[in-house]
């Protein structure tokens, strides 16, 4: 499960272009500071981490879910 | 309330185990001031990432906080000690690794942490730089190299490639730049990487080594300034100037190899790519030993 902290997003697009599994999405509606931050598309994402290391910002958390 | 917080941190440490690292939340919270997010840098801008791959390489080498200084130059990279919750020396421009020195020098036991910009270490700073590398003191010295001055609005740096357009430069850039890492190579630095952050574990590791490396660690990673860089040079938009990166930069082995093996007109064009990689890594005394034996020696 993807978390994004909007509050810190600024709108790099960094996580939705290099998502190697196309897991994020612009939201449609816009954050306090005017961009759009990114949303999960469900069931696409693998917890490989990338968009956490890459973001500059602080703002994704990627948890991993219990499988059950 | 006692259960609950052993509840979290038996969390923590599964997670830590099964990933590697600890997400950017229990980051924030352990190690950056609170209050001071988000930061101050541009949109797409890699000093971010910078500051969060160096938190995260901390972390799995367990670093003690309490022992360990940041020191800075002035710059854009120069403001990321600020944001981070241990003792730090903002100095003035360029003298960062003097600063080091001294501070090393005085307290052998602290870890001593740089980060720098390619104006403030290579530019204004060039001097300390060399010397602090031919000491080999045992720092570890992380220089964010943006190809340009981006705090001031964009003016030619030492490292500007040839050809490329500046606020002091509009018609392209005359002057050969310099490469960082091959000056710390050759000046006695004894770890030398370089990376682009469109790759952002193999930039982690060579962080990481380099704080357990003794002596002088030298990390250059090439960061994207997509204010006043990219402007200029019509590079485009975040995605394209990432790839623009992989475009430009070459495995150090593989670079070898072409120049090698590779047939003419195309060694012409592989020639101006940059090499990253582990670049150097060797054993030598630093500069806290040899005195250290040298105090043996003459003691009384």
């Amino acid at each position: 499960m993807i978390e994004v902290n909007e509050k810190y997003c600024k709108g790099c697009n960094l996580c939705i272009e290099f998502c190697p599994r196309d897991a994020l999405e612009p939201a449609e509606e816009l954050n306090e500071k005017g961009v759009h931050p990114p949303v999960e598309v469900e069931d696409r994402c693998v917890n490989c981490h990338l968009c956490e290391l890459i973001c500059p910002d602080f703002a994704i958390i990627v948890e991993e879910e219990e499988e059950v | 309330m006692a259960e609950e917080q052993k509840f979290e941190t038996e969390e923590k440490v599964e997670r830590k185990q099964k990933t590697g690292m600890i997400n950017a939340k229990e980051l924030e919270e352990k190690y950056l001031r609170k209050g001071m997010m988000p930061h101050i840098f541009c949109t797409g801008c890699g000093i971010g990432t910078v500051l969060g791959l160096t938190l995260r390489a901390m972390e799995e080498i367990d670093m003690d906080l309490d022992n360990t200084v940041f020191l800075s130059g002035i710059g854009c990279s120069s403001r990321l000690p600020g944001y981070i919750d241990v003792d730090s020396l903002h100095t003035t421009h360029g003298r960062a690794l003097a600063f080091a020195t001294g501070v090393k020098i005085t307290n052998p036991d602290l870890n001593v942490v740089i980060f720098t910009g390619d104006g403030d270490c290579i530019g204004i700073g060039g001097n300390h730089f060399i010397h602090a590398a031919r000491r080999n003191i045992d720092i570890t010295v992380i220089a964010v190299n943006n190809y340009i001055y981006g705090m001031t609005g964009g003016q030619v740096a030492p490292t500007t490639p040839e050809g490329d357009y500046a606020t002091t430069a509009p018609h392209g850039n005359v002057e050969p730049p310099f490469d960082m890492s091959e000056m710390a190579m050759s000046a006695g630095a004894t770890y030398v990487a370089r990376w682009d952050l469109t790759k952002p574990v193999q930039p982690m590791k060579s962080i990481k080594e380099g704080l357990e490396n003794k002596g002088m660690s030298f990390i250059e990673l090439l960061s994207p300034c997509t204010t006043a860089y990219a402007r200029q040079n019509k590079v485009g938009d975040i995605q394209e100037f990432w790839e623009w990166y992989d475009d430009r930069t070459m495995l150090a082995e593989e670079y070898e190899f072409e120049e090698e093996f590779s047939p003419m007109e195309e060694w012409e064009e592989i020639k101006e790519k940059m090499k990253i990689g582990v670049l150097k890594h060797e054993e030598k005394k630093s500069l806290g030993e040899r005195m250290q034996e040298k105090i043996e020696e003459v003691k009384i």
